[in-house]
């Protein structure tokens, strides 16, 4: 479907990578000089994005699951890679996902960030259309190209505007996921040499034996599992949120991990369909890990962004056990259209946690700023002072234990049906999630929010203003929404999902 | 054999024979203007650069290999690249420096002769067609640059430097001569057109001896471990400036005599120097990234880095293929660009009493000097080879030609190793961005020639954008 190109013979997916970018530059031209005008441009950009994305919704083809909004230009003749963008009902709604909490991130930074202003909005409108890119890119050097390049926004991020420890925990998140990303580059180019081509597609097609799937299925996973993060491979996460300002914490939190769980969609799973197959007890044991014992150790933190850290952990869990829980579903019951199950949960789960995660970094900004701290034992009773802003944080507390009516629930309950099917005991581990979930969340709320007002700090808080109040209740909007009727999103998803379990169940080994 | 020599045969060589007469000219020209000389000459040296250049474009193009002087002298397509490169590097070079003489009260005429006879030596050994030409052409860069290390007389560290790389360089010189007089009794000739054809098949003893003492000339002249020890105090000695012309255009003959000498020459007996060179290439990138880690000097750090580098370029001629050089060559051209950038920061830091040599002094550079910093930054994430930035084209070119020649596990190591290197080039971001800016004086320089580092570090980016020119470029040139 070649309806990409629109204005000035430029597509709308080039739009959404580039606008950013040029917004980006755009501000750090102004200087912080003209810091306030900067503000504007950059929201209007962000804003001005986000409009621009919703065409993919709007004239979005659910009846296939071929890549719409097509572009395609040459770019490296030499290494025969093309700038080729589109995107699925797999990469559709973290597109639109990316370009929408943009737009919070950037009001939540504008009267925080004092130092260096414009560099602040400007580093997160690169890093927005870099990460349009990395979900748009069907040539795999280009995915690499944008997958690498936002690295960077991220590290300055952190390590400007981040806490005491910025400066450790900014070059361990880099240091952390370029060491996964470049043996998944030198997976890339093995299969370049064998098929020609850097396309997708056409690595989705090359046959390859089981042991050369071993290997470029484990290069693809040092490259995801660390950056969703995995259980073991997850040490930088908790680190790079507790020191990153309110915004890197949002976007690391509700784009940047799904980029992990997207990378095992587009790449892993249909490339090294027979290798994802054998090693499925693997990552599912993983994943379970990543569910009970990160859930445990959320319970036990007194930092709240450490919390919600490995909260995180726990949920990216929950999406690489739908992902991967398909081929025992086939195996068990033959049933493709029940195999897409774990993988809409997964997906549901993916874009729910983005407003969740985000809100809940939101809500700890928000306390953070006024008490500049972390610490929950700092806290108690905020609601006395705060009410409004309590109603909001219990919330997406509720949301993030999955509470049925949020759309935490939705990707949960999907995930821990579908691993009914696959295996009793996957369920009964999955589950406990429901019980550790509230848990934690639900300990944290009690312990900062309610109660009595603990000290006067506390007592001296004031409410949500009304930039405070604009950004959680758009946020609330839509993790209710997505709640109460995920069937649009499922929709958007259904054809692009039963199309990759057609891809994943069938081998591609040679002969 | 051949013809009567015409000045018309003899225009491919009008590289070489201008800069001969320039050099003479810059020299008398600074003589006799005396005082005047010190604005004369470097203007007068960028204007011979830049007619070199032009001359280069118009008259000394060839479609192909054109072979003069009995075979001792080789135009092609890839030596008029070179020497376009070693002119626009040469001048960025000295365009960036004459602030940092001129504070020195360094900005004397010689030091352009000398820059331009050092030059001359890049010419020679880019278009050489026989071993002698390429030993002569060697040692008259090496004695050049001998001669700019040392050229702050009043600084001991300098002479120092100077003194340990005239030693080590004389040795590796006999190395390369000793292996060349060996290589020419194993097969009768000087001409590398003839060894290639008379040197194949099962290499003797007495052959692979030769190799083996010219791999070490060739790895002395990259800097390659383990004969990189001049390397970091070369670099650390010598005047910034003249560490930023030691770290660019020699580079291009380095792969010029590797390219010539190895792959041209010795092609046909690549099994021998190949493995050599991997082990060299191996140590090299070890080393030079794990070293530089503990550096506390920016310019020793970046003297491991180039060692490291070099280790890159090196395995590109391991992988022996056209696609090997081509990414050799392709690795060599981006490192040099953005050598020229990093080492043009220092100077344009630094001022009169203020080197700006130390890592430390870069702490907060990003609240004294926003521009310098940015560009600085551009320049570190292209050299630690990650996109959007032209860094990672060369590496990856590297790692596809290793891939395609099935060294898997070259190409993993080198992997590897780059992560430790991206760790020291973060370093140098988070001094200058994270860190509180310390007391340290603006450096000053001209506007245009911060407009010509701008540009430098723009080029970095745009070639990192879209990279299809210079890839092709160097594909060109080399088939």
């Amino acid at each position: 479907m070649e309806n990409g190109n629109n204005m000035l013979g430029i597509g709308l997916l080039s739009w959404l990578v580039w606008l950013p970018v040029a917004g980006g530059l755009l501000v750090i031209a102004l200087g912080d000089a003209r810091a306030s005008l900067a503000r504007w441009v950059a929201l209007a950009t962000a804003l001005v994005t986000f409009v621009a994305s919703l065409p993919l919704y709007g004239s979005f083809d659910t009846t296939t699951a071929a890549f719409q909004f097509v572009e395609r230009a040459a770019w490296i003749p030499a290494f025969s890679a093309t700038y080729h963008l589109g995107v699925d009902g797999i990469s559709m709604p973290l597109v639109l996902l990316t370009t929408f909490i943009t737009i919070p991130v950037v009001i939540a930074g504008w009267k925080v960030i004092e130092t260096r202003p414009t560099q602040y909005f400007a580093a997160f409108l690169i890093m927005e259309g870099l990460m349009v890119g990395v979900f748009a890119a069907l040539d795999s050097l280009l995915f690499y190209f944008f997958w690498e390049a936002m690295l960077i926004p991220m590290f300055l991020i952190i390590g400007i505007w981040g806490g005491p420890r910025r400066v450790y925990a900014t070059i361990k998140f880099f240091l952390y996921t370029f060491l996964g990303s470049v043996f998944m580059l030198i997976a890339l180019i093995y299969m370049y040499l064998k098929a020609g081509s850097y396309e997708v597609t056409d690595l989705h097609r090359l046959p390859l034996t089981l042991t050369e799937q071993y290997w470029i299925f484990f290069a693809f996973f040092a490259a995801f599992a660390v950056k969703i993060p995995m259980f073991p491979v997850h040490t930088w996460l908790p680190d790079a949120h507790v020191e990153a300002p309110t915004g890197g914490s949002v976007v690391l939190a509700a784009i940047m991990l799904k980029m992990g769980g997207y990378g095992f969609l587009r790449f892993a799973l249909p490339i090294a369909p027979d290798a994802s197959r054998e090693l499925d007890t693997f990552v599912i044991a993983l994943s379970l890990i990543a569910v009970v014992y990160i859930g445990l150790v959320a319970l036990v933190q007194s930092d709240m962004k450490k919390l919600i850290a490995y909260s995180s952990i726990a949920h990216m869990g929950f999406v690489t056990l739908g992902v991967f829980l398909a081929f025992d579903i086939q195996t068990a019951t033959g049933d493709l259209r029940g195999a897409g199950m774990g993988i809409d949960g997964a997906m549901v789960q993916m874009i729910s946690h983005g407003l969740v995660s985000g809100a809940m970094f939101l809500c700890v900004g928000v306390m953070y700023d006024r008490m500049h701290s972390r610490e929950i034992s700092d806290y108690g009773g905020v609601i006395n002072r705060m009410p409004i802003f309590g109603a909001f944080m219990v919330l997406f507390a509720m949301a993030n234990a999955g509470l049925p009516g949020t759309s935490g629930f939705v990707g949960e309950f999907l995930v821990i049906l579908a691993s009914f099917k696959a295996n009793f005991w996957y369920a009964f581990l999955a589950a406990t999630t429901l019980v550790l979930g509230a848990a934690y969340t639900l300990w944290l709320v009690k312990r900062v929010i309610l109660g009595p007002v603990a000290n006067a700090h506390v007592a001296e808080l004031t409410d949500l203003d009304g930039r405070e109040f604009l950004i959680l209740a758009v946020l609330a909007v839509g993790v209710l929404a997505l709640g109460l009727w995920p069937a649009p999103l499922l929709e958007v998803m259904q054809p692009s999902v039963q199309h990759l379990v057609e891809q994943i169940v069938s081998s591609k080994l040679p002969g | 054999m051949q013809a009567a020599i015409t000045l018309q045969s003899l225009a491919p060589a009008l590289p070489e024979i201008f800069m001969v007469a320039a050099i003479c000219v810059v020299l008398l020209a600074d003589v006799f203007a005396g005082a005047a000389a010190r604005r004369i000459t470097p203007t007068l040296t960028l204007v011979v650069i830049a007619l070199g250049a032009a001359l280069t474009i118009l008259h000394a193009q060839v479609p192909e290999r054109v072979v003069l002087f009995s075979g001792m002298y080789v135009a092609d397509p890839l030596g008029t690249l070179l020497k376009l490169l070693g002119f626009l590097f040469t001048g960025v070079a000295l365009l960036y420096s004459r602030a940092y003489l001129e504070a020195r009260n360094l900005l004397k005429g010689e030091y352009y002769v000398l820059v331009l006879t050092a030059l001359l030596g890049i010419f020679v050994i880019v278009s050489a067609g026989s071993l002698l030409t390429l030993y002569i052409g060697v040692e008259l860069l090496a004695l050049s640059l001998y001669a700019l290390v040392a050229f702050d007389r009043d600084s001991g560290i300098a002479a120092e430097s100077a003194m340990k790389y005239f030693v080590l360089g004389a040795i590796a010189s006999g190395c390369l001569l000793y292996g060349m007089s060996l290589v020419y009794g194993m097969s009768g000739s000087l001409l590398l057109a003839d060894l290639a054809v008379r040197l194949q098949g099962e290499a003797s003893l007495g052959l692979i001896m030769g190799i083996v003492f010219l791999v070490v000339g060739v790895a002395f002249k990259f800097g390659a471990v383990p004969f990189h020890m001049w390397v970091p105090d070369v670099y650390q000695g010598a005047p910034s400036s003249v560490t930023l012309f030691v770290a660019t255009a020699p580079k291009i003959a380095s792969f010029a005599l590797a390219f010539r000498l190895l792959a041209g020459g010795l092609g046909q007996v690549a099994g021998t120097w190949m493995q050599m060179l991997s082990i060299v290439a191996i140590a090299s990138l070890v080393l030079g990234n794990v070293v530089a880690i503990a550096q506390t000097s920016l310019k020793r750090m970046l003297a491991y880095s180039a060692i490291g580098n070099v280790g890159f370029i090196l395995l590109g001629f391991v992988a022996g293929t056209e696609q090997g050089y081509e990414a050799a060559l392709y690795y060599t051209v981006v490192y040099v660009l953005m050598t020229l950038g990093s080492f043009g920061v220092i100077l344009l830091a630094s001022r009169a009493g203020f080197e700006a040599s130390e890592l430390d002094d870069y702490k907060g550079l990003h609240a004294r000097d926003p521009l310098l910093a940015l560009i600085m930054m551009v320049l570190m994430f292209s050299t630690a080879g990650i996109p959007p930035f032209v860094g990672f084209w060369a590496k990856l070119q590297i790692f596809q030609a290793l891939w395609a020649v099935n060294q898997m596990a070259l190409v993993v190591c080198a992997a590897a190793v780059s992560v430790i290197g991206v760790f020291y080039y973060l370093r140098v971001v988070k001094l200058m961005y994270f860190d509180a800016p310390t007391e340290a004086p603006r450096g000053f320089a001209h506007r245009g020639v911060r407009f010509a580092l701008g540009l430098n570090a723009f080029a970095v980016l745009a070639l990192g954008l879209l990279p299809e020119s210079l890839l092709s470029l160097c594909a060109k040139v080399l088939s």
